[in-house]
């Protein structure tokens, strides 16, 4: 027998396994193959586009490029630094050299980043003539925001750079880039940025460039960021914003007409341009860490507050739809409504008529006793308050309550319309009855909105019945704005159930008796309603809603003042003067305006540190 | 027939001659690719090391007419001395030799230098040869055993004291040419057993293999008691007792690995198991070399546009990592045929082995066939990551001219004697 020849079938082994690992490694597995241009053999040059500038409607510049020279270092390319020369060049100590120059290492010893960045243009100037002495570092030039108005910072956002999770989900962006992290810039950041130009180039494996790649069949050139108008007008923006001063809250104004938002004030507000430059994650961070006045919430668009009595619009609204009250309905006001036997069965009413009223004195003299009679016989035309309470919650969410508007800007809050579940998971069995709600009649209860939410209501009402989504950006340059914001949006109310609901609100401001008379502007139709919402953790919030004119309306504003007590005290001059401003191009009640400049609620907020 | 035997090309087997000069070829590209820069590209350049690997080549010409000139006989007859004076050369280098990347494996003379190691492969080659061809050789005896063993282990205990325990790995490739000459086979069953029970143990853990050789014997001794009862009375003691003795295989394995290796060498198992990710310091060269590898894909990115090549991503890519090359630029298809290509050489030379007639020279290319092979499989499974790192040149392929002409003379002298058996009867 012949002996098995054990080196030919181990040659023919070895060949068929080594041919079946090549199989495997060059065609089957894709984690090793990597895309060409991601190669580490190839380096990307980028360049950058300059990002795009953002008007307001009416063309004023808000946000510009400016240029900025970051300090940047190769930790292996140092050699022979002067510590001690170096340090005092820049302003810096050497444990912060030390630490940035950890900082870089760890990123990458051959790669170049960040050593210090953002340096002003006066600091290049001084130290563009020096860094040859320094090997390793170089000055590299970069666009970054400039910010000429020094107003709106909660619309406009802020650039910062990337973060590491943002990289790992979205491969445009490599370390040390920048993206619009808030407000517009965030939700227009594709648009803005443009699009960077690469350019790659073949390289050894110490990172020496030798050459570009495939003489440039890969390059692409960068396409400029497009330039955006947004919907602000930023006069009543900063006038709104000095009108504000020194007291906390939020102004949303839209354009009833369009759903375009021509202001979107939060108080505090700060300078846009401390978040540019070397001092922008300190000013950040102090900024952030404020948890006291809360700079960066947008109380526009985060702050929920119970809505008061401008929701009585809402609940008359729905009483008419639903046929329970006619416009000459009348209820007599004890000041108060008695809804049980119990002793704590009341609710209070400070409306002072004493008589029967019909619905527009009930408006205008915001009478709690009439809404939540009204309200009631809503939930009680059903057999079960559980589909009563359905009904009422559908017809106030088709006014955009109680849910994200589903708009252009970077944050927002549902606030809370509850529904029949909602009290069945508060009252279980299903034991409650409509007066177990009756809060909700004038605002208070469960209802929460947020300023452009109650905003975005009082146009529905200028528009009697319909609202387009609120938007801030109102023209892209060579894009077509998005579709969803040109289509009405319809309530479930009839539109002849406006007309005697708009005439009380114009009794507000018009009839003397009318709870914000104060506030009347001298030929401007001013449909308002103040509101005083009950506050468990301080004073009562000052709540004023209104537009202008009443026919053909080219306003609609909300105004919320934190712990500004009475609507007529803060929020009814501060919605009235803006409309004035507005509508008119100046205001004729310099009276009210310095009260508005000058006032302060400093010490109220301060109280409530001391609690 | 004196005029017959003058002539040095007369039967000479020129399949092997031409996969020489192909293997030579495809070869030199390849260098050639891997160090040839942008201010740099003549090929005629006798600074660069393509340059350098054209003279290498062209200077194995004489050599190997000079090889083909001697008679046939003479490489029988002095295989002791030129066995002999080769160790000599090994143990010169205490003496005399150049240190290079760590080892003192070098004579240099001026400007280039050699390596002695290369050439000893082919004195022990003719040393093996010669003692195998002895009438009184009989594997079968342990006497017999022990001489096989004394003439492999001196080379390469030599060469592991340079240090350059990757080239003393070759001197396994013999295990081939003792089994095809009647080594018995269970020394080859025990290798491949122990083989197995290693890797397993590296990456199962001792307790698993254990258990999983415990399940599989169990099987084995079922098998003997229901199938072949008679066997089973004589046999189960030993399968007792050969089970034990891999429980202290595996214990031992565990204990060396853990406790006697030190951490780069447990680090060149690992990495190759899978059991450690690095890429960046210790499993770097892997790494880099199986990615350029897959950078290839199916056709590759042809003969001087592989980017990682260009980019010298991968150490030493014209001498260990010169395959790299060949897969990254000629790819799938380029690869293959470079593996069939040394495939069918070896396949070659073993054939034409099987068909000599004197014991000489079988077992003489029994030899080279084997350590070609060997050669082949620990630096290509290296680069495509299947055998952990050993720094060993691919024949005719790396760059080095040491290398280059060992394997000319290893082959050569095979080609002379087997163009000398016409006259063998």
């Amino acid at each position: 027998m012949k002996r098995f020849n054990l080196l030919t079938f181990s040659v023919v082994l070895i060949s068929v396994i080594y041919i079946a690992r090549l199989f495997y490694l060059q065609i089957l597995d894709n984690s090793y193959s990597i895309p060409t241009l991601n190669n580490s053999a190839i380096k990307a040059v980028y360049d950058y586009p300059e990002r795009g500038y953002i008007y307001d409607r009416n063309g004023i510049l808000l946000v510009a490029n400016q240029v900025s020279y970051d300090i940047m270092l190769i930790p292996n390319e140092v050699k022979n630094l002067d510590t001690l020369e170096f340090c005092s060049l820049l302003k810096i100590t050497k444990e912060d050299l030390i630490k940035r120059t950890e900082k870089a290492i760890r990123y990458s010893p051959r790669i170049p980043s960040i050593f210090l960045p953002q340096l002003s243009k006066s600091d290049y100037a001084f130290l563009q003539e020096k860094m040859y002495k320094y090997k390793g570092f170089y000055i590299q030039k970069r666009s970054i925001r400039e910010y000429p108005i020094k107003s709106a910072p909660n619309v406009l956002g802020y650039i910062s750079e990337v973060n590491e999770g943002l990289i790992a989900k979205n491969p445009y962006y490599q370390l040390g880039e920048l993206i619009g992290t808030s407000g517009i810039e965030k939700t227009y950041e594709d648009v803005l940025r443009g699009r960077k130009g690469v350019k790659f180039i073949q390289r050894n494996r110490f990172n020496k460039e030798i050459g570009s790649y495939k003489n440039g069949l890969y390059d692409t050139l960068p396409i400029p960021g497009k330039d955006i108008t947004l919907t602000i007008d930023s006069r009543i923006q900063q006038y709104g914003e000095a009108l504000m001063a020194n007291k906390r809250g939020g102004i949303v104004a839209i354009e009833p007409s369009t759903g375009e938002i021509l202001a979107l004030i939060s108080m505090p507000t700060y300078d846009p341009n401390l978040m540019v430059g070397r001092e922008r994650s300190a000013n950040f961070t102090k900024l952030y860490l404020d948890s006291i006045s809360r700079p960066l919430l947008d109380r526009g668009l985060q702050a929920q507050y119970p809505p008061g009595s401008p929701f009585k619009v809402i609940s008359a609204l729905v009483a008419l739809q639903e046929n329970v009250i006619t416009p000459y309905t009348t209820t007599t006001c004890h000041h108060g409504y008695k809804y049980g036997s119990g002793a704590g069965s009341f609710m209070k009413c400070h409306c002072g008529t004493g008589y029967p009223i019909e619905l527009n004195t009930a408006i205008y003299r915001s009478c709690n006793s009439y809404f939540a009679n009204a309200y009631r016989k809503v939930i009680e035309k059903y057999k079960k308050p559980y589909d009563g309470m359905n009904v009422w919650n559908k017809h106030v969410e088709s006014f955009g309550l109680g849910n994200y508007l589903n708009n252009d800007l970077s944050v927002g809050q549902k606030g809370h319309v509850p529904d029949g579940d909602y009290y069945n998971r508060v009252y279980p069995n299903g034991r409650w009855r409509s007066t177990a709600t009756i809060s909700n009649s004038i605002g208070q209860g469960e209802v929460l909105t947020t300023p452009i939410q109650l905003a975005n209501m009082t146009a529905t009402v200028a528009n009697r019945g319909f609202y387009f989504t609120p938007h801030i950006a109102k023209h892209i340059e060579g894009i077509p704005l998005d579709k969803k914001f040109k289509i009405p949006n319809y309530t479930t109310i009839d539109k002849k159930h406006f007309e005697p609901v708009i005439e009380g609100l114009f009794n507000v401001v018009e009839n003397p008796a009318g709870t914000a008379h104060w506030s009347k502007v001298e030929g401007i139709e001013i449909c308002g309603k103040t509101g005083t919402a009950e506050n468990p953790h301080g004073q009562d919030h000052s709540i004023f809603i209104a537009f202008a004119p009443k026919d053909n309306p080219k306003i609609a504003i909300a105004v919320f003042v934190e712990n500004g007590y009475w609507g007529s005290r803060w929020a009814g001059p501060i919605a009235t003067l803006m409309i004035e401003k507005y509508l008119t191009g100046k205001t004729n009640r310099p009276l009210v305006e310095e009260r508005m400049f000058k006032g302060s609620i400093q010490d109220e907020y301060d109280k409530q540190l001391l609690r | 027939m004196r005029h017959k035997k003058n002539n040095i090309f007369l039967g000479i087997d020129w399949l092997l001659v031409l996969f020489y000069f192909i293997l030579i070829f495809l070869g030199w590209l390849n260098i050639y690719s891997a160090t040839v820069t942008e201010d740099n590209y003549d090929i005629i350049n006798f600074s660069s090391e393509y340059g350098k690997q054209i003279i290498w080549i062209g200077l194995s010409i004489p050599l190997i007419l000079l090889i083909l000139m001697f008679d046939a006989k003479l490489y029988e007859k002095y295989a002791s001395i030129i066995y002999l004076v080769s160790l000599i050369s090994l143990v010169g280098l205490f003496v005399l030799g150049k240190n290079i990347n760590g080892a003192t494996s070098w004579y240099s003379f001026g400007s280039f230098s050699l390596q002695p190691s290369e050439f000893v492969k082919a004195a022990t080659a003719l040393a093996m040869a010669k003692l195998v061809s002895e009438k009184n050789f009989n594997l079968k005896k342990i006497e017999t055993q022990l001489q096989s063993m004394f003439i492999l282990i001196i080379p390469a205990l030599l060469i592991t004291l340079q240090p350059d325990p990757g080239s003393a790995l070759v001197y396994g490739a013999f295990i081939f040419v003792l089994n095809r000459e009647g080594l018995p086979f269970y020394y080859i069953t025990i290798g491949i057993v122990a083989l197995a029970l290693f890797i397993s143990t590296l990456i199962f853990g001792s307790t698993t293999t254990l258990l999983g050789s415990l399940a599989l014997f169990v099987l084995i001794l079922l098998y003997f008691n229901f199938y072949r009862k008679k066997a089973f009375r004589r046999g189960w003691i030993n399968i007792i007792g050969i089970y034990l003795m891999s429980a202290l295989f595996i214990f031992s394995i565990d204990l060396v690995f853990n406790h006697v290796f030190e951490q780069r060498h447990r680090d060149r198992f690992n990495i190759l198991l899978g059991k450690t990710a690095d890429t960046k310091s210790i499993g770097y060269n892997t790494n880099q070399s199986v990615t350029t590898i897959a950078n290839g894909g199916f056709l590759g990115k042809g003969f001087l546009e592989g980017e990682r090549t260009k980019g010298d991503f991968v150490p030493e890519q014209q001498t260990d990592y010169i395959f790299t090359t060949v897969g990254e630029e000629w790819g799938f298809i380029g690869s293959s045929i470079v593996i069939l290509l040394f495939a069918l050489f070896i396949l070659r030379i073993i054939r034409i082995a099987e068909r000599q007639k004197t014991k000489f020279s079988r077992v003489y290319g029994y030899s080279i066939a084997a350590i070609f092979f060997t050669h082949f499989t620990i630096n290509v499974g290296m680069v495509i990551g299947l055998v952990p790192t050993i720094g060993i040149p691919l024949p005719f392929f790396s760059y080095g001219g040491s290398a280059l002409w060992g394997f000319t003379v290893l082959l050569f002298i095979f080609i002379k004697l087997d163009a000398n058996r016409i006259y063998e009867w």
